[in-house]
């Protein structure tokens, strides 16, 4: 956590000097910000989403920048000490003001989603910090639990301000403001009302999100001092404030706000005087000053505006200071229990001057600014119309645990006699890094009295705060000492008597309370959290474990069942089912009746045979019918290509298939049932979504262009042809690389396994049949070329040529032998693949190597050869595509086949 | 003549279906062939059907005149079918070093890469 003493030596404090310059040029606005002319820059950013990058500065964000800015400052030189000889200091330093600037953005956007945007910024910076010490579990923890609070009431955040933003007619903040009758009136008032509460109590850790601040300490304590005390959590206090002007007046939010921001003071000073850690007591009396503030902004008014916005200064002021002390005390005396620690004052005097500064000035000791603070809140309370006496017992209880808790850090640690074991010899004061920042601040505390009464502070800086929180135009003269003594000083001194009583007897009341107060932390709100988290995890658990469970057939099920609601749920709600027409033109013909009719049976008889041959024999016949149906219905080269895929489909399917085990029933007819259900199922909604889309007017435009370009655009009679090489061409290029990726894949998975496969062979070889193949295959080979080169104009191509050429390869496979279709191709198939690959692309880039258009587009020569015709790039690109799938049809092919005979046929020769 | 096409494929698809659901893995691959002609002919068929003639342009003519077969889905057919073939192979290749890995024609033994579960399985 913190470095060696003797190596002061890093620069990173000079990164100080960005937000104290910036803090200067602040403070030559703040005139212009005082007469109301607010410094302005609006950048388009997402301007159809109402989203720009506009920043405003007026007197609420001139207060909190001047916050964000000069603590940082001072907490950057702190850093800069605390993490000395850290190895990661860099990273901190980056996240450290990657925060400051997103906290700068939260204070001075004008915009919503902008706004948003950093509010989000500043707790992932949160959770990156809190998470810095990532090797800790409780710091993981610790993070994870605060982004978790933090984020989820962003999203409420977002939920109600883009409400907020409608109902006003602009996402602009300053036309937000100006727009409240219209925001009140609206019906959804309420309800953004609730959720930017939500928001703003889960930032501003208000009961019952309250838990993660006090593990949020895990940080390291610049952290803790600067985010989790001066500015972050102030987050949601800003917010409240800020659209205090336009939601402030319902009924709903007044009492929210005082009574969980109430309760939430009361509940952080109960919590603090029990704990020992000195940062644990800041922690939860960090909470029970939000909770004051949120009470204040609930009280309303413009005293109790006033109050919340000097209370907000004031604490940021201490409570930095004495975050960045307790750290300095943990730096040089290894512990911060205060049950330990004694004595401190002798050691450390400058940290010491520091502490009597920052904690008088917590505990509201006159001419202090946090006295004039805590008149204020009295003031509010006591003139209140809401319930006075009430009201001013709440305020008299808060204060009274935030100065026992001042005097507890005061005295306990500082003065009073350490105990018995603690060994104060090597404490000393911390180097000049350290001090720094508590002396400055704690100087501002002391000296605010003289500036208090100045019109500096009070009409330049206090005034257009509370104006902006307040709604109207208000100047406000604040006094170091009460002007009259009436009974809200008495209250002062009452409270401070009794606070700093409680902590002088502090030993004796932890002690005396230990069986009492040891297991409040089990229960509340946090325990509610840990519940809900881990009911998440067991749910997501359960879920995943049903989900995948690793059975094929009920993912199929999830993925079918997906598939029929997306189809079927926008034809129930919107489909039109009066427009279905069974028979679309024309009346089947008789046909094509029987063809379909032998589909459909041998389709049956594939599910219904029990031997693997006759079912693959039957889904052969499925596939020959589907391709007289191509044919029937003016597909010529769908229909060539069918056939010759449905030979070589079923020779491959013969080739493996046959090896595998003889069908078993696995399943009960019970199980097949409800397998056929959904299968029936399926069929049936596709069955009408054909009739569906079929029955809807085709528009046929696209087709049109092709019908009518593709001659004088692509010189090709055969548009399914030019389609393919030319005008989709590139597609084309694809697929083929998928095919040359499906032939390598298989050659790759055929090598090196040793083989199981019983011992059956398929190959008989009758003489026969092995001269007639001597003359088949020459034939259809010059077939395959011939139906290649005619492919342009007529039915044909690179596809269909190259299955005929594969297929006079695997008849010669059958009339002799793998080896020696492996001669009569003489290079290896895979070696075609690649070539194939080579021309195309080679085609396709001719175009634009010559300088004769761009890639792909198809060049042709003027002189015709004769049986050939004009020579072009398509066809070079067909010629590439044809020797593709040769070269994958016979890799697969002659991979399985060798196997095929190595492992049964030892002997090599044939039968 | 819609209704005749929409009865085939409504019967591809729903016996491609339950073959895929069966244990065995022949017959997966069985079913995902006759899914795949299934699609194929859905393609074919939502993309206008009739009979005129096919899209050739014929000899001394500039443009296809009159009425003609749509050329778009059969050029995407075309490939659908090659590429369909190719993915077959892949696919009956790879169930078939999986069978002589489990020794088991049953995807339910193979719901698991690990091999000592595996071998639990087989003992049971």
């Amino acid at each position: 956590m913190a470095g060696k003493a003797e190596s002061q030596g890093n620069l990173y404090w000079l990164l100080s000097l960005l937000p104290a310059a910036a803090v200067i040029w602040l403070f030559l606005q703040i005139s212009d910000v005082a007469q109301g002319k607010f410094p302005t820059l609006k950048l388009e950013w997402v301007p159809d989403l109402n989203t720009s990058l506009s920043f405003q500065i007026d007197g609420l964000s001139m207060l909190m920048s001047l916050l964000v800015l000069g603590i940082g400052a001072l907490i950057l030189v702190y850093a800069s000490g605390y993490m000395d000889g850290h190895k990661k200091i860099g990273r901190f330093f980056a996240i450290l003001i990657f925060f400051m600037l997103a906290m700068l953005g939260v204070v001075t956007a004008n915009n919503i989603v902008l706004l948003f945007v950093f509010w989000e910024l500043t707790s992932i910076s949160s959770y990156l910090l809190i998470g810095f010490d990532h090797e800790s579990p409780k710091s993981q923890k610790s993070a994870q639990q605060a982004l978790f609070v933090t984020g989820s009431g962003g999203l409420c955040l977002l939920a109600g301000l883009i409400l907020l933003g409608n109902m006003a007619g602009s996402w602009e903040l300053s036309e937000i403001l100006q727009n409240g009758e219209a925001i009140q009136a609206s019906g959804l008032f309420p309800m953004a009302s609730f959720l930017i509460i939500l928001g703003a109590f889960t930032k501003s850790a208000q009961f019952p999100f309250h838990f993660w601040l006090p593990n949020a300490m895990a940080a390291p304590t610049p952290v803790s001092a600067y985010l989790h005390s001066a500015t972050m959590v102030k987050a949601g206090v800003y917010i409240l404030a800020r659209f205090n002007p336009v939601l402030g007046d319902s009924l709903g939010w007044t009492w929210t706000l005082i009574i969980i921001g109430g309760f939430t003071a009361m509940l952080g000073g109960w919590m603090a005087w029990q704990q020992p850690d000195m940062k644990k007591i800041m922690a939860y009396t960090t909470i029970s000053a939000l909770g004051i503030l949120v009470f204040l902004l609930g009280v309303g008014g413009k005293i109790a505006t006033e109050a919340a916005i000097l209370f907000l200064l004031v604490h940021s002021l201490y409570k930095g200071a004495l975050f960045m002390i307790a750290g300095t005390v943990d730096h040089e005396a290894h512990t911060r229990d205060v049950n330990q620690l004694g004595r401190l004052g002798r050691l450390m005097p400058i940290t010491f001057a520091a502490v009597i500064a920052a904690t008088l000035s917590m505990a509201g000791i006159p001419p202090l600014l946090g006295f004039t603070g805590k008149e204020l809140i009295y003031e509010a309370t006591v003139e209140s119309s809401l319930g006075a006496t009430w009201l001013t017992v709440a305020a008299f209880v808060m204060n009274f645990f935030n100065v026992a808790a001042a005097g507890i850090i005061l005295y306990r640690p500082f003065i009073e006699a350490p105990s018995d074991d603690f060994d104060s010899s090597h404490v000393h004061e911390g180097p000049w890094k350290l001090w720094l920042g508590p002396v400055v601040l704690g100087i501002t505390a002391i000296l605010s009295w003289i500036f208090i009464g100045g019109n500096f502070f009070s009409i330049e800086i206090f005034s257009p705060a509370v104006s902006a929180v307040y709604g109207k135009v208000v100047e406000i003269k604040l006094y170091a000492l009460p002007p009259v003594f009436n009974i809200i000083p008495m209250l002062s001194i009452l409270t401070i008597i009794a606070g700093f009583a409680f902590a002088f007897y502090h030993q004796k009341i932890l002690s005396a309370s230990k069986s009492l107060t040891g297991r409040v932390g089990n229960f509340g709100p946090e325990a509610g959290y840990f519940v809900f988290l881990d009911g998440m995890l067991e749910l997501t658990r359960d879920f995943a474990l049903t989900m995948q469970n690793g059975y094929l057939r009920r993912y199929l099920v999830y993925v079918f069942g997906t598939l029929l609601t997306l189809v079927l749920l926008p034809f129930i709600l919107y489909g039109d089912w009066s427009h279905i027409q069974l028979v679309v033109q024309e009346s089947p013909r008789i046909n094509e009746v029987i063809i379909s009719g032998i589909i459909v049976s041998a389709a049956f008889w594939v599910m219904k045979f029990t031997g693997r041959l006759s079912a693959i024999a039957a889904l052969g016949v499925v596939g020959y019918g589907i391709a007289l149906l191509f044919l029937y219905f003016d597909a010529p080269d769908l229909a060539m290509t069918q056939f010759s895929i449905e030979t070589l489909t079923v020779i491959i399917f013969v080739l493996v298939l046959y090896r595998l085990p003889q069908y078993k029933t696995r399943t009960s007819s019970l199980g097949r049932y409800r397998d056929a259900v959904v299968a029936g199922f399926v069929g049936v909604v596709m069955f009408g979504l054909v009739l569906f889309v079929t029955s809807v007017p085709y528009s046929t435009h696209i087709s049109e262009y092709y019908a009518a370009s593709s001659y004088p655009l692509a010189k090709g009679r055969n548009i399914v042809n030019v389609i393919l090489v030319d005008f989709r061409g590139i597609d084309t290029m694809v697929e083929i690389s998928v095919l040359a990726v499906a032939g390598i894949g298989v050659l790759a998975l055929l090598t090196k396994i040793p083989s199981k496969l019983d011992d059956q062979t398929l190959m008989s070889r009758s003489l026969i049949f092995r001269t007639a193949s001597r003359y088949l295959v020459p034939i259809i080979l010059l077939f395959s070329v011939f139906t290649l080169l005619r492919g342009h104009n007529d039915p044909g191509g690179g596809f269909i040529g190259g299955l005929l050429a594969s297929s006079s390869f695997v008849l010669y496979i059958f009339a002799y032998s793998v080896e020696e279709a492996q001669d009569l191709l003489r290079v290896k198939p895979i070696s075609l693949i690649g070539l194939g690959l080579v021309i195309a692309v080679g085609s396709a880039l001719f175009a634009p190597v010559m300088g004769l258009g761009p890639f792909m587009k198809g060049i042709w020569g003027s002189y015709a050869i004769p049986a050939i015709g004009k020579l072009g790039t398509p066809l070079f690109f067909d010629i590439g595509v044809m020797l593709v799938v040769v070269g994958v049809v016979l890799t697969i092919i002659f991979a399985l086949a060798d196997e095929d005979e190595n492992l049964h046929q030892p002997d090599g020769g044939s039968a | 003549m819609n209704i005749l096409l929409a009865t085939v494929i409504g019967f591809l698809y729903a016996s491609g279906v339950y073959l895929m659901l069966r244990r065995s893995i022949v017959k997966l691959i069985l079913g995902i062939g006759l899914l795949g002609n299934a699609t194929n002919l859905l393609l074919f068929t939502i993309g206008d059907v009739a009979r005129s003639t096919p899209p050739i342009i014929h000899e001394g003519e500039e443009a296809l005149v009159g009425a003609y077969a749509n050329p778009i889905p059969q050029a995407l057919i075309l490939t659908a079918i090659v590429i369909g073939m190719a993915m077959l192979a892949y696919a009956v290749v790879l169930i078939k070093q999986a069978y002589q890995i489990t020794d088991s024609d049953d995807i339910d033994v193979m719901r698991t890469t690990d091999i000592e579960t595996l071998a639990e399985d087989q003992s049971e």
